[in-house]
């Protein structure tokens, strides 16, 4: 089975689902932190309208987990706040 | 005790109610919406003095700055964001370096604040390389203009100020003598006044002509881009000096000019455009392509940054680009205080400070320095 | 110069689910014009007809394995495979992963401007594509209503179970909790409950006693019962209980739902506070309905009516017309009303897009699609009717409670901002605490500030329907070749 990483660790997913959904299948649930309350957020809507799924894929912040369709060459990373490195 | 009504709840009928309240008038603040439904929600919140040329309406920017100061202090910064984060003017060329120079050596001159700045970067770290220099003005300010305007209307309402949502001031009552003495509403129903003051902003021409004083205000449509929420990037208010080179865009009625600054909840703004196009709502692409343009050159790491908001606003413009404030003299009782353009909310507080004066008396206020101010420019015209 | 040699027309479809794959489909059928759909999505079939995106691993994401979940897959299959033919023979186009971020009116139509994500992230770039008609057919969203917890992990909306499944055969949990109210909580609960997740319950907010009220609609609709009868057979087989005049008022967790609360819901729509019952879950799926998304049309000026529940939809008229010329729509945006009413529509639009200004087409079709038309159009009425929000929803928030997800205004801050500094409307709310200022620019927390604050339901405006690079902005886009 095809797999992408995701913080350094494989992440198993079947060819056509999105980031988002080989995440949940795998258990992870989240995969990033709120910009005020450091608060844990992944999928809500699921659909691409809500932006809570916000995930680093291959350098570029801020992809919504939900579209972004896994392929075994990415890497997926947890963000935190607004997704850049802070000043 | 004077009985007063204001004509509009935006940033300068809110700052005018509450002077005048506080000065122990009674205040009746009219507005066919609610508080800053107009021009005032649609502005980045400039306090600026950077942008002005010696004159009336230098001055007026510095009363108006020390007034922001004093609001700062009473209603306190925080709730209204108000930040004396400076601005930075940059010249991308000699040419355009020079002529900034020389304006900024006429704006000292008049009282301003204005430093030379050779290293840029060391102002501003993302700025683009190869910039030729620019001048520092660390008495610019931003403020977040609908909570401040909301403040400044609650603090009027502490002071006794009514505040009526949703009344639309449709004609003037007057007198034998032709004075004022009241505004009439779109259900009917009179106010009585002692004095009316026309802070209607984009609407001030329609209001004036409403109450017999017909000012020339015209819309001046402008963009704003909003982007996503952002680590802080941009420290000051930075734009471009194209307006001191006097560079015109080749498209005739649109101007643009580069504005980039960060806000407290993390969006940068982009501005600024100016087109006359009545008040057309639609979106103009080209505009918005031109204002990332613009950002993107001046600060290359927004080409990555996504655009997540684009609003528009009508800047209230007369004919020579400077407010008319002052009492009409067509209609005594009629105060007018609009036709800010894009200076409404950093020029508030000093209008509201000069028609409070013209109303109540006092000597806060020489109001002999804002004789070009006044309505009578518009007046002698018509004559 | 005679017809034929005269290019033909273009039409823009922005939207490839039920409602803009019919237009397309009949667009073909009927006309010579040139019909060019545009989707954000991977694939054409919108939220109802959600697929996997093709693949040639064995492996991958099998639509055949998902086909149960679907109802009237058939129609899909029937429409896409005209839209193909047509593709096929240079006459239609198919955009996907293009998201329309605006739409501009021109001397002789339209210009949308789409953000093609087609490359990746980090590689999108715009394009721009001219037209001389326009039919609308966006869809609709989720509606969320806040609540203490909903932000923990794990906690989706009904539609994002269902998509996470559709598209990716992914259950959300392996206890999961349904709760909201309308008829498309049955399908999701069926859905997981047959891919083997253990369903704690269906927690529907209102009374099916409100459906009695309701029988000549749900009369006249019987295919919709038998759908509803199909779902309840599912739900029987896998022992899900459905709970009636029953809603989720909490979820509890730490770094992601751990339980649920349940609550009794009375006759006024208010949550009890006593008989309150803890279920263990790991992932919740709440529905309340759908919000009609109406970027494009507020941009464009089409005039907006209100539905029964006094969401603001797009008006049409009989031609499925706007009241801008040149601009038709179709679907949810009209209305939500599901997959059958938003085909129906697509195909009427098709022929108000063809006959311009006067309409034409075969007078018995017209007519047919008309009555069928209306009679779902009353069956969504009445499903509005017998499922309201409850009028007690906001008892159960707290102070600290997130309302803005994006911004994290608490509804404490909402709250200040409409009792003590006279905030009427969702607009206001937002100027005075950022609520609907972040990402999502108020998509999924704009209806529950809206009644908070009173506001009569006013649609907001977006110039940019979704989020484009300033860098790629700043080029000019590249123009549609075709």
């Amino acid at each position: 089975m095809p797999s992408f990483a995701f913080d350094g660790s494989p992440v198993p997913f079947r060819d056509g689902q999105t980031v988002g959904a080989a995440l949940v299948a795998h258990g992870t649930v989240s995969w990033r932190t709120t910009r005020l309350e450091g608060r844990p957020r992944g999928l809500f809507c699921g659909i691409g309208i809500c932006f809570d799924c916000l995930v680093t894929v291959d350098g570029v912040p801020n992809q919504r987990a939900c579209l972004v369709r896994a392929r075994d060459s990415s890497a997926v990373t947890t963000q935190e706040g607004t997704g850049y490195a802070a000043e | 005790m004077s009985t007063v009504v204001v004509i509009g709840a935006g940033i300068v009928g809110a700052a005018c109610a509450h002077d005048l309240a506080r000065g122990g008038a009674d205040v009746v603040v009219l507005d066919r919406g609610p508080v800053a439904s107009g021009t005032t929600s649609r502005g980045e919140g400039n306090i600026l003095v950077s942008d002005k040329g010696p004159g009336a309406e230098l001055d007026l920017a510095r009363l108006s700055r020390d007034a922001w100061l004093e609001l700062g202090d009473e209603l306190g910064r925080d709730p209204m964001e108000l930040e004396e984060k400076g601005g930075v003017v940059v010249a991308s060329s000699p040419e355009g370096l020079d002529a900034l120079e020389g304006f900024a050596r006429s704006q000292r001159a008049a009282g301003t604040t204005a430093l030379d700045v050779d290293d840029l970067r060391s102002l501003e770290p993302h700025l683009a390389p190869g910039l030729a220099g620019g001048v520092l003005y660390p008495e610019d300010m931003q403020v977040q203009p609908v909570l401040a305007a909301a403040a400044m209307l609650e603090a009027a309402q502490r002071h006794g100020a009514r505040f009526v949502p949703g009344a639309d001031a449709r004609g003037a009552v007057l007198d034998r003598t032709g004075r004022l003495t009241g505004v009439r509403t779109g259900t009917g129903e009179v106010i009585g006044a002692d004095a009316v003051v026309n802070a209607a902003g984009t609407w001030g021409g329609e209001v004036g002509a409403r109450l017999g004083g017909a000012v020339p205000v015209l819309p001046r449509r402008g963009f704003i881009l909003v982007t996503e929420p952002l680590p802080l990037m941009v420290r000051h208010k930075v734009y471009s000096a194209d307006y001191v080179s006097n560079v015109a865009s080749s498209d005739a009625g649109l101007e643009t000019s580069c504005v980039v600054e960060g806000t407290r909840g993390g969006t940068i703004l982009i501005g600024a455009s100016r087109e006359r196009v009545g008040f057309d709502t639609t979106l103009d692409v080209n505009v918005i392509s031109i204002l990332a343009r613009q950002a993107t050159a001046l600060f290359p790491f927004l080409a990555g940054v996504n655009l997540l908001r684009v609003y528009r606003g009508f800047r209230p413009y007369c004919p020579d680009h400077l407010p008319v404030i002052g009492p009409d003299p067509r209609v005594p009782g009629l105060f007018h205080a609009c036709g800010h353009e894009g200076a409404g909310i950093g020029l508030a507080p000093g209008t509201a400070r000069l028609i409070t004066q013209h109303i109540l008396g006092g000597d806060g206020v020489d109001v002999a320095r804002y004789t070009e101010l006044l309505p009578d420019r518009f007046i002698e015209q018509e004559a | 110069m005679p017809p034929s040699e005269l290019a033909p027309e273009r039409v823009i479809i922005v939207g490839a689910g039920p409602a803009g794959l019919a237009c397309a489909a009949t667009l073909l059928e009927v006309s010579e014009m040139h019909v060019i759909l545009v989707d954000a999505g991977a694939g054409p079939g919108g939220q109802y007809w959600r697929q996997p995106p093709p693949t040639d691993d064995p492996q991958g994401v099998d639509p055949e394995a998902l086909r149960g979940l679907h109802h009237d897959l058939g129609t899909f299959e029937s429409l896409r495979a005209r839209l193909d033919e047509g593709r096929a023979a240079g006459r239609a186009t198919l955009l996907t992963e293009h998201h329309v971020w605006t739409v501009v009116p021109t001397a002789g139509g339209y210009v949308v401007h789409a953000v093609d994500r087609g490359a990746g992230p980090g590689r999108e770039r715009t394009v721009e594509i001219g037209a001389d008609r326009l039919v609308i057919a966006t869809g609709a969203h989720d509606r969320a209503l806040p609540f203490p917890g909903w932000d923990l992990p794990g906690v989706m909306t009904a539609g994002g179970l269902q998509a996470l499944l559709k598209a990716g055969d992914v259950a959300a949990g392996r206890r999961v909790a349904v709760g909201g109210t309308g008829p498309f909580l049955l399908p999701v609960a069926a859905g997981l409950a047959a891919r083997g997740a253990s369903v704690v319950g269906v927690f529907e907010a209102n009374s099916p006693v409100r459906w009695l009220r309701e029988l000549g609609p749900v009369a006249a609709n019987r295919g919709k019962l038998a759908e509803g009868a199909g779902y309840a057979a599912t739900l029987v087989r896998h022992r899900v209980p459905v709970h009636v005049r029953t809603m989720i008022v909490e979820a509890h967790g730490v770094d992601r739902v751990e339980a649920v609360t349940v609550a009794r819901v009375d006759g006024a729509g208010r949550p009890q506070r006593h008989g309150l019952r803890r279920l263990e879950v790991d992932a919740v799926g709440v529905g309340w309905g759908f919000s009609p998304q109406l970027d494009l049309p507020v941009t464009l000026g089409c005039a907006l009516a209100p539905d029964t529940s006094g969401t603001a939809v797009v008006q049409v008229d009989d031609w499925q017309r706007t009241s801008r010329p040149g601009v038709s729509a179709a679907g949810e945006a009209c209305g939500v009303g599901g997959a059958a009413l938003a085909v129906a529509e697509g195909h009427l639009s098709a022929y108000g897009v063809v006959a311009g200004d006067a309409g034409s087409g075969p007078p018995a079709e017209v007519a047919g699609l008309r009555a069928v038309i209306a009679r779902l159009r009353r069956f969504a009425s009445a499903m509005q009717r017998a499922h309201p929000v409850p009028a007690g929803w906001a008892e159960t928030l707290r102070p600290s409670t997130v309302v803005c997800r994006c911004e994290e205004v608490s509804a404490g801050v909402v709250q200040r901002a409409i009792s003590e500094r006279g905030a009427t409307g969702a607009r206001q709310v937002k100027q005075l605490t950022r609520a609907g200022m972040g990402w999502c620019q108020g998509r999924v927390c704009g209806y529950a500030v809206e009644l908070l604050a009173g506001g009569g339901g006013a649609a907001t405006e977006r110039l940019v329907s979704t989020p484009v690079p300033l860098g790629v902005l700043a080029h000019p886009p590249s123009k549609s070749a075709m």
